[in-house]
Order: C-alpha cells, then sequence, then structure tokens
C-alpha cells in the first residue's frame, strides 16, 4: 500500500468524521473571532492604525485558535485505542502524521476563509488586489503552523496537561513563522501593495525544514 | 571522586579569581565605567548556552539512533545547564542596559532570540515532567530537542530581518570590536571560568541522572531476584 | 508440526511466531520477565492467568504494537522467517481483536469496516463489508454510528474488522467480553472455521470461554513468567480445567 493512497484514505477518514459533526471547527471560528474583537477592546484603531497592527493581529488570532484546534488531532485517536489500530495496518507512519497535517490544514484553512473577510470588514480594511497574494501568505503560514502542530500533538497527546503543553511547546517554535507572516501580509496590506520575497522566502523555508525534520521523525512520533 | 572535588575546587577557585579580575584587575571603561564589568559575564555565560545546547543536539540525535539512556541522561543535563547559563545572561542583561542605555530591555535579534531559547528549552524541562513513561519521555523530548534547535538559526534570522525594517537602539555594539588587550585576557579567563562552572553543572547532572537509571536497574533486579510478584499492584502505565 | 485438522487446499500458508528471552518494561515495572514461547503455524494457543500477569503486553507485542525492551519476536511460515526490518509483511496476517474496540466512534459501523478494508488493501471491498456485516449480523445497522452500538455489538463488529483482511494469525485480548449469546454462537463458529483452514490463534482468556474445547494448547502466565505449558502436541485439558475451577 503506497503512502500516498494510505494518506488519501486516512485523510477522508478524518475529513468524514469532522464534517459530520463540526464541532471542532465551529468552535475554533468562534474563538478565533473571540480574539479579534478583544483585540479591538485593547486599542481604537483608526486606518492607518489597523492596517499596522492588524496583519499582527490576525495571525495571532490563527496561531492561538490553532493551538487549541490541533490537539485533538491525536488525542482523539486515544479514544478506543483506534490510533493502534492504524499502527497495525500495512501503511508507512508517515502516511498516519500526512493524513493528520492535511486535515489540519484545511480545517485552518475553512477558519481563515471565514475570519479574513470578517476582519478585513470589522478593521475596515481593503484586501482588494492582493487576494491572490494574500492567499499565498496565508498557504505558506497555515502549512507551517499545522505542520508542527500536528507533530506536538502526536507528543503531548501522550502527556499530562495537553491542552497547556500542545500551544507551550507550539508557540516559541513559531515565533519565525509569526514575524515572516505578520510582515509579508503587511507588506500587501500598505498604500502600494509588494509582496516582500524575503519574507515569503523565509515561510517557504521554515515549512521546509519542518516538513523534512517531521518525514525525518514521524517513526518516533507514531509508535508506542 | 577526587578528580570531582579537585575539579570542582578548581572551577570554584577560577571563578572567584575572574570575578576578582572582572572587578578590579581589568581598566576601566571609558564610556561606562563600573557597570561594563557585567560583560565579563554575560559574554562567556552567551557562549556556555550555545556550547550546551550544541552538546544536547548531538544528544538529541544520538539517542534516536541508538536508544541508549545514557545520551538521554546527557541531553536533560546540557538542556539544564543551558538554562542555567541562559538565565543568567538575560538577567545580567538588563542590568547592565539600564544604567547605560536607560532601558531594561529591547528586542533586538540577539536578545530576542536567547529568550526563545530559553522559553523552548524550559518547554522541554516542562515536557520531560510531563510524560511518565521513561522510553517515551526520552523520545519525544529528543524529538522535541532537534525541532527546537533547527528552529534556533531560524528564529535569529527572522529577528535580524525584522530588525532592519525596524531599527531598534543597538546593544552590545561593544562586544569584542577594539577591546583593550587588557580587557581582552580577562574576557578570555571569565569564558573558561564560566565554561567550567557550566561544564561542572552538566557532568554534575549526568552523573545524578546515570545514578538515577542504575538505582532502577539494581531495583528491578533485586526485585526479579526475589521472585515476588512485586510489580502486581504498582503503578500500571 | 501440528497437522492434526484439516487444511484447506486454498488457504494461504499460516504464520507461526516465537519470543525468545522476550522481556518488557514500562519505566520500572516489568510486566513481562524473559518470555521464550514457540508457536506453530496452525496452533490454537490459549493464554492463561490473572490479572496483571502479562497477557494483554504479551499479545500487544505479538500484534507489533510494542516493542520488547529485550529479546525478540519472529515470524515464519514454515519456510521463511520475518523479523525487524521483514515485519510490515506480516501486519498484512496479523489480526487483534483488543481490549478497547478500535473501533471509531463517530462512524458508522460499515464506514469503519470500509476504511480498514481499503487501508489493507483488499478488493471488492463493498462486497466483503457487506458479507462481513452479514456475517456478525450487524448488517441492519450498518449504517448507524458505531457510538449508538451495545456492548455486544461494538465486540461482534471489533470481531468482524480484526477478521475483514483474512489474517493468519489472530491475536485475541478476552475477545467473548460483552457478547451475548448469539454473539457467541457465531464467534465460536467463526473460530471453528478459522481454526480448520490453519489459521494460527493467541487468545488470552480470563474466565469460562465456551471457545475453549477448540484450544490445541495452553499456556499459564503468571506475574511476566510462563508458569506452564501444555506444549504443541500436548493435552491442553489439565490446565483449562484448572482455569474452570478455580481462577
Amino acid at each position: 500500500m503506497s503512502t500516498s493512497r494510505a494518506t488519501a484514505i486516512l485523510l477522508a477518514k478524518e475529513l468524514r468524521l469532522e464534517f459530520r459533526t463540526r464541532e471542532l471547527l465551529s468552535a475554533t471560528i468562534v474563538f478565533a473571532l473571540v480574539v479579534v474583537v478583544l483585540f479591538s477592546f485593547a486599542f481604537d484603531p483608526t486606518a492607518a492604525e489597523s492596517r499596522r497592527y492588524g496583519p499582527g493581529l490576525l495571525w495571532i488570532s490563527f496561531l492561538f485558535a490553532g493551538s487549541l484546534m490541533l490537539n485533538p488531532s491525536f488525542a482523539r485517536e486515544r479514544l478506543n485505542d483506534t490510533i493502534d489500530a492504524l499502527r497495525m495496518a500495512p501503511i508507512s507512519p508517515f502516511a498516519i502524521l500526512s493524513a493528520k497535517m492535511l486535515a489540519n490544514f484545511i480545517f485552518m484553512s475553512v477558519v481563515e476563509v471565514v475570519l479574513v473577510p470578517v476582519f478585513s470588514v470589522l478593521y475596515n480594511v481593503s484586501l482588494a488586489g492582493v487576494a491572490g497574494r494574500l492567499i499565498l501568505v496565508l498557504a505558506l503560514g497555515t502549512i507551517g503552523l499545522t505542520v508542527t502542530g500536528t507533530v506536538f500533538s502526536a507528543i503531548s497527546s501522550h502527556a499530562r496537561l495537553r491542552e497547556l503543553l500542545l500551544p507551550l511547546l507550539l508557540l516559541p517554535i513559531l515565533t519565525p513563522l509569526l514575524i515572516a507572516a505578520v510582515e509579508a501580509t503587511a507588506s500587501l496590506l500598505v498604500e502600494d501593495p509588494e509582496l516582500d520575497r524575503t519574507w515569503v522566502a523565509l515561510l517557504a523555508g521554515f515549512d521546509i525544514v519542518f516538513l523534512t525534520a517531521s518525514w525525518l521523525l514521524c517513526d518516533y512520533l507514531i509508535e508506542e | 571522586m577526587k578528580v570531582r572535588y579537585s575539579s570542582t575546587v578548581f572551577v570554584a577557585g577560577l571563578i572567584f579569581f575572574a570575578g576578582y579580575a572582572a572587578l578590579f584587575i581589568a581598566p576601566d571603561e571609558k564610556t561606562m565605567h563600573a557597570i561594563q564589568r557585567i560583560f565579563y559575564f554575560h559574554l562567556p555565560s552567551w557562549i556556555a548556552m550555545f556550547t550546551a545546547l550544541s552538546v544536547v543536539f548531538v544528544a538529541n540525535v544520538a539517542y534516536l539512533a541508538t536508544r541508549k539512556p545514557t545520551w538521554d541522561a546527557l541531553g536533560v543535563s546540557g538542556t539544564e545547564a543551558a538554562v542555567v547559563c541562559c538565565t543568567i545572561g538575560l538577567a545580567t542583561g538588563p542590568l547592565w542596559a539600564k544604567p547605560v542605555w536607560g532601558i531594561w530591555w529591547t528586542w533586538d535579534a540577539r536578545l530576542t532570540t536567547t529568550f526563545i531559547l530559553w522559553l523552548l528549552y524550559i518547554s522541554y524541562l516542562l515536557l520531560r515532567g510531563l510524560l511518565d513513561d521513561p522510553e517515551r519521555k526520552a523520545t519525544f523530548s529528543a524529538v522535541f530537542g532537534i525541532f527546537a534547535f533547527l528552529d534556533a538559526p531560524l528564529v535569529y534570522v527572522s529577528n535580524r530581518l525584522w530588525r532592519t525594517q525596524h531599527p531598534q537602539p543597538v546593544i552590545g555594539g561593544g562586544n569584542g570590536s577594539g577591546l583593550d588587550p587588557a580587557m581582552g585576557k580577562v574576557l578570555l579567563l571569565c569564558v573558561i571560568a564560566v565554561m567550567g562552572v557550566m561544564i561542572i553543572i552538566l557532568l554534575d547532572r549526568y552523573r545524578l541522572e546515570k545514578l538515577r537509571q542504575e538505582f532502577e536497574e539494581l531495583r528491578l533486579e533485586y526485585e526479579t531476584l526475589n521472585l515476588e510478584p512485586a510489580s502486581i499492584g504498582k503503578e500500571r502505565p | 508440526m501440528s497437522a492434526t485438522h484439516h487444511t484447506s487446499a486454498v488457504a494461504a500458508p499460516s504464520l507461526g511466531l516465537s519470543f525468545a528471552g522476550v522481556e518488557k518494561r514500562f519505566g520500572s515495572f516489568v510486566a513481562l520477565r524473559s518470555i521464550t514461547l514457540q508457536i506453530d503455524p496452525g496452533e490454537f494457543v490459549a493464554l492463561l492467568g490473572p490479572n496483571g500477569a502479562g497477557k494483554t503486553t504479551l499479545l500487544r507485542i505479538a500484534a507489533l504494537l510494542a516493542s520488547p525492551t529485550r529479546g525478540t519476536v519472529q515470524f515464519t511460515d514454515g519456510a521463511k522467517s520475518y523479523e525487524s526490518s521483514g515485519l510490515l509483511k506480516v501486519k498484512w496476517k496479523l489480526g487483534m481483536v483488543g481490549h478497547t474496540t478500535l473501533l471509531y466512534d463517530d462512524l458508522s459501523a460499515s464506514e469503519n469496516l470500509t476504511l480498514f478494508a481499503q487501508l489493507y488493501g483488499l478488493d471488492d471491498v463493498s462486497v466483503r463489508v457487506s458479507n462481513a456485516m452479514k456475517s456478525c449480523g450487524l448488517d441492519s445497522r450498518a449504517g448507524s454510528l458505531v457510538r449508538t452500538f451495545s456492548r455486544g455489538m461494538r465486540q461482534r463488529l471489533a470481531i468482524a474488522r480484526a477478521l475483514l483482511h483474512g489474517p493468519r494469525i489472530l491475536l485475541l485480548d478476552e475477545p467473548a467480553a460483552g457478547l451475548d449469546r448469539q454473539g457467541l454462537a457465531w464467534f465460536g463458529g467463526t473460530l471453528e472455521r478459522l481454526r480448520s483452514d490453519g489459521c494460527t490463534v493467541l487468545m488470552s482468556t480470563h474466565a469460562r470461554n465456551e471457545s475453549l474445547e477448540l484450544a490445541t494448547r495452553a499456556v499459564v502466565l503468571t506475574a511476566g513468567t510462563v508458569q506452564d505449558d501444555s506444549g504443541p502436541r500436548g493435552d491442553p485439558r489439565p490446565l483449562l480445567a484448572l482455569l474452570r475451577a478455580g481462577a
């Protein structure tokens, strides 16, 4: 059974499970919205300030929401020991890991698709003309978030205090991603938007480094 | 035993002498005067910290490759030593910055990277505390340690790039640049002394960890020899 | 080699397994102390012993879910033996019924079976799944979520899941627990059919389990060691009788 085929089968299972109840997705979207609203109480943004602080606020709400959403990824598999059923099947451990990474990427993307328009309305930031480039930045940032987050979900699913541990492990690791994503997004929200290549390169570099590390270390993550 | 005692005494002596040298022998710095002397411990603790972290990375990779508990013991020892040095560095920095630049802290690349590394390696220790099974603890902390080490350069680069876009007051411009030879000698002495302290801490912690592992082995042997079903009723995984 | 039964002509070669000096520790807790046991292809081994003796741990190691702290596990089909790197091939032929159901509560019964049929690369997935559902008597509830099932129904589905890909070694951890009379009858019949097909079975059992008369061998585990073994050619009944009487 090839890894890509196994990944596809497991991805279908992940999506089916989530879209049946949609609990996790809706809770995550609402949480991200709450963060966005809370920030509006912290400062009362003028248009210029929105453009300055907006990208940071957007990405922080994604990171917070993401680190809560990623927890159940592996924690769910401990119910009825379904993770053991997957480990017994003749598939590679990377198929299990990458199916979850892909599923989490899709879920986070759904959250972002809802949140970005809401953000642009609430903070009066226009996204016209930069949508395509913004999607690129969002995608690269989300890849980094979900790759590392899924790995740490596998780690924290075995630990106590896992709801606290996951953000604790994840957020410091993601600081380069946060900086790069915020700067890249900010470069798109100015009067004369131009996508800053350096930051995009950093985002891509982050993604490649951690995707490779996950692939190399996946056996240790999925084992007993 | 003798080696341990004598080396600890030696390093202690070295550190006292280094302290004395930093306070009294080193020439007075032109602009910052007395407060600059913190630099003699501030910089060496960074150097010691990075050395410790490299040791941790090697230990992490080696553990995953060989599964020998020795490497795990080295990993946790190195991390604790690194966290100690890092804390010293982070604490002495503001003590220096405030009188000199009037600010306690700034988010420049070096400081920010160090702060994040400090957080990451404290999380490493917290993770270990929250995992029960020793093998799983060793494996997962090795994986996390590798991720943290890979992240470090990315953190530094991103902060540097960010800093060129958002200029901050330059700190540490005098580190190593145009050093008076007398200062240089004192600095070297302090680097050696602080590295010595770090190594002593690391080795002592390593010894402690190895002793703990040995104790567990002996306890198991004892239980087996007694042929009691002593394991029934004990903590089950 | 045990040949006291008729092997079906089209059955795939059976697998035997052997434990050599297997020790398993969880931190300071020793679950298994140096187990050496050889199980020939086609044997039906009843694994007996009190709670905490290590039966579940032994089965998990056989299922490749856990690796021994010391010692090795090997699988052999008479001609070749598989260990370490060759173990992926063995996974196709392993089936396990564990302490927990190994099923997704939020998927339907047929979705669960379909998932595993696909993961094991089976042909005619929908046909196989519907046959399995009919066989275990759950086809009227094929579309219901597993979380709505009773204990007995979940156990039946768990067993059906383990058998779906036609394993040649079956590892059963108290498989009859929770089964009702109908389920037990079905399970007994299934086991008998598998045994006559030459499937190797290692079944841990704690109490009176109707299928024990199928066993060709009894191994008693106590505090992580093999206390008694009726052997591949011996008579398991005395040891089994002890179980029925006391433990």
